[in-house]
């Protein structure tokens, strides 16, 4: 079974926000909802970077360990999902999610939220009939074999999405060409081992 | 374009030397120019790739991965989503959750299992206060109407908060493969709808608690001898000195108007999120009022112990308001030396009660 995990390319990514209108319009996610947002550190100065960021789908996902009613499961593919027929809106998950995934539609007095969403990998979620997945959690791409579509829209490929292994490829080819010495794994003790980062210190 | 031109103009001899001569440099110039080009291209593409990159997509560096788990959200940050105040990376989650995890959740449990298995204990061995001389028959005010119905509205709340927010912390290692998605959906739903609903309704109860019992939980001095006898608990025979509220009433109350209190003031920044109040702001007030809600539950198992099974005729001063003036001589010396005059029959308790109401007095002297 794959590991399926999101990766953005903080050195790619142009901040065109495409992959936040793709998400909207694959999944019909509700109004004030972005389940991905792109976020611009040191904006107009040289050292301007922005990265797109949603639901990681955490190996340890803090969301899942807080959650007081347990709606939370993680998939064969390591997606985490959630059932918003369990969801009450109490928050714990947006209190501890590193990324600011999980969105209520709601924020009101007697902490009245509706129930959470957040992103599903594009893989939607549990429910009893195709039409009724969709309404709730937005389109199951996953089951037509497709990725994610922010990441099959990215137009610079600095979002990746899919298996972790593939991801992980891509991107250490990406940084061993960009010349990182270590191969981009830094403090890891295989980089000294790993021949595209061994040929890439020979080559720099 | 202009090349062309300066090379047609060669084929034109007739016009003015000096001028032939300017265009030539012109039109060499022009070559060189369109040349050099060409060579600086070639120069360009085979510059260093590690020079290029740094200008042309400038790396990433430790320094810009530090701010991000900073949680940085200064003038030059932005998010793409409405609204939205959210740094990068939400580091005080961890935080959050390790403490409402690993310490809140298991320690809250040891609180109050620990609590209600020691008061069993101390059933066990030591037993209930029976009241030590025979009940006179005479009954002394010592909760009015007013202040009952008070009482046992906050009793009421508090048990149903306790119960529906030990829920939220620990129903789903319970409830949910006890019952099924169907029963513990419709449970923890409900847990949390009253919850947040009769939770500001428990704060107001509570503040005119508060207010109207001040005044009876001064500390006073003799309150340290009646706590250095553990209020006469523990000997048979033994009743330190006390006025209309011991010492054991006066730390529960005490207690309630601080953790109490911060208790309520931590519920309504969760309970209210329409205030804006940010992500960070809500993280420390859940460990604040888990914190104060299990501690307050683990205590009051005490106060209920005390009220009901642990003391004879405690009870009935929260039931029909009256005492017994034994239980006032015993308990409460202080205070029944002011009030015994005021000790009336129990046939006389029954027809003030079955008049409207008003033939009783509405508050009782403090001590």
């Amino acid at each position: 079974m794959a590991q399926m995990k999101f990766m953005c390319d903080a050195e790619r990514c142009i901040e065109c926000n495409g992959c936040v209108t793709a998400c909207k319009n694959a999944n019909d996610v509700e109004w004030g909802i972005q389940r991905r947002r792109v976020v611009t550190l040191n904006d107009g100065e040289a050292d301007e970077m922005s990265i797109s960021v949603a639901c990681m789908h955490c190996d340890d996902a803090p969301c899942m360990a807080v959650c007081p009613t347990d709606c939370f499961y993680k998939t064969d593919d390591g997606i985490v999902l959630h059932d918003k027929d369990l969801c009450i809106g109490c928050g714990y998950c947006l209190y501890a999610c590193p990324f600011g995934a999980p969105q209520f539609p709601k924020q009101n007095a007697f902490g009245e939220r509706g129930k959470m969403d957040k992103c599903t990998f594009c893989a939607g979620g549990p429910a009893d009939s195709k039409e009724e997945e969709y309404a709730k959690y937005g389109s199951n791409r996953i089951a037509e074999g497709k990725l994610p579509l922010c990441a099959e829209m990215c137009s610079t490929k600095a979002l990746l999405a899919g298996n972790a292994q593939d991801v992980a490829d891509i991107f250490r080819q990406r940084v061993v060409h960009r010349g990182h010495k270590d191969g981009a794994w830094s403090n890891n003790p295989q980089a000294s081992t790993d021949n595209l980062a061994y040929d890439a210190a020979r080559k720099g | 374009m202009t090349v062309m031109t300066a090379q047609a103009s060669t084929r034109a001899p007739s016009i003015n030397t000096g001028w032939v001569r300017y265009l030539w440099r012109m039109a060499m110039l022009l070559v060189l120019v369109v040349f050099s080009l060409g060579v600086s291209q070639v120069a360009v593409a085979q510059a260093d790739p590690e020079r290029e990159m740094i200008t042309a997509a400038p790396g990433i560096s430790a320094d810009q991965w530090r701010q991000v788990r900073s949680g940085d959200t200064s003038s030059n940050y932005r998010d793409s989503r409405h609204d939205s105040n959210y740094s990068l990376i939400n580091a005080s989650g961890e935080t959050w959750r390790i403490l409402r995890n690993r310490w809140v959740s298991p320690f809250g449990l040891i609180a109050v299992f620990g609590m209600a298995s020691l008061i069993a204990l101390f059933y066990l061995i030591v037993g209930r206060k029976e009241l030590e001389a025979p009940r006179t028959g005479k009954k002394i005010l010592r909760w009015p109407l007013l202040m009952r119905s008070l009482h046992w509205s906050m009793a009421t709340l508090f048990i149903v908060l306790a119960l529906t927010g030990m829920n939220l912390l620990y129903g789903k290692f319970i409830f949910r493969p006890l019952f099924g998605d169907a029963i513990w959906g419709a449970m923890i739903s409900a847990s949390k709808v009253s919850h947040n609903y009769l939770g500001p309704l428990f704060a107001i109860l509570l503040i005119i608690m508060l207010v109207s019992v001040v005044k009876k939980n001064i500390p006073r001095k003799h309150d340290l001898e009646w706590l250095k006898q553990a209020g006469g608990l523990l000997k048979k025979g033994q009743h330190p000195d006390a006025g209309f509220s011991n010492a054991g009433e006066k730390v529960w109350f005490w207690l309630l108007a601080t953790v109490g209190l911060a208790l309520v003031i931590s519920g309504f920044v969760l309970d209210f999120p329409n205030w804006g109040q940010s992500r960070d702001t809500m993280q420390w007030a859940n460990i604040i009022h888990a914190v104060c809600g299990l501690g307050l539950t683990a205590v009051s198992l005490g106060h209920i112990y005390i009220g009901t099974l642990g003391m004879e005729g405690s009870i009935e001063g929260m039931t029909t308001g009256y005492v017994d003036e034994t239980w006032a001589k015993e308990h409460h010396s202080l205070w029944y030396e002011e009030v015994k005059d005021q000790a009336i029959t129990e046939e006389e308790v029954a027809a003030r009660k079955a008049g409207d109401g008003h033939s009783e007095p509405s508050a009782t002297r403090t001590s």
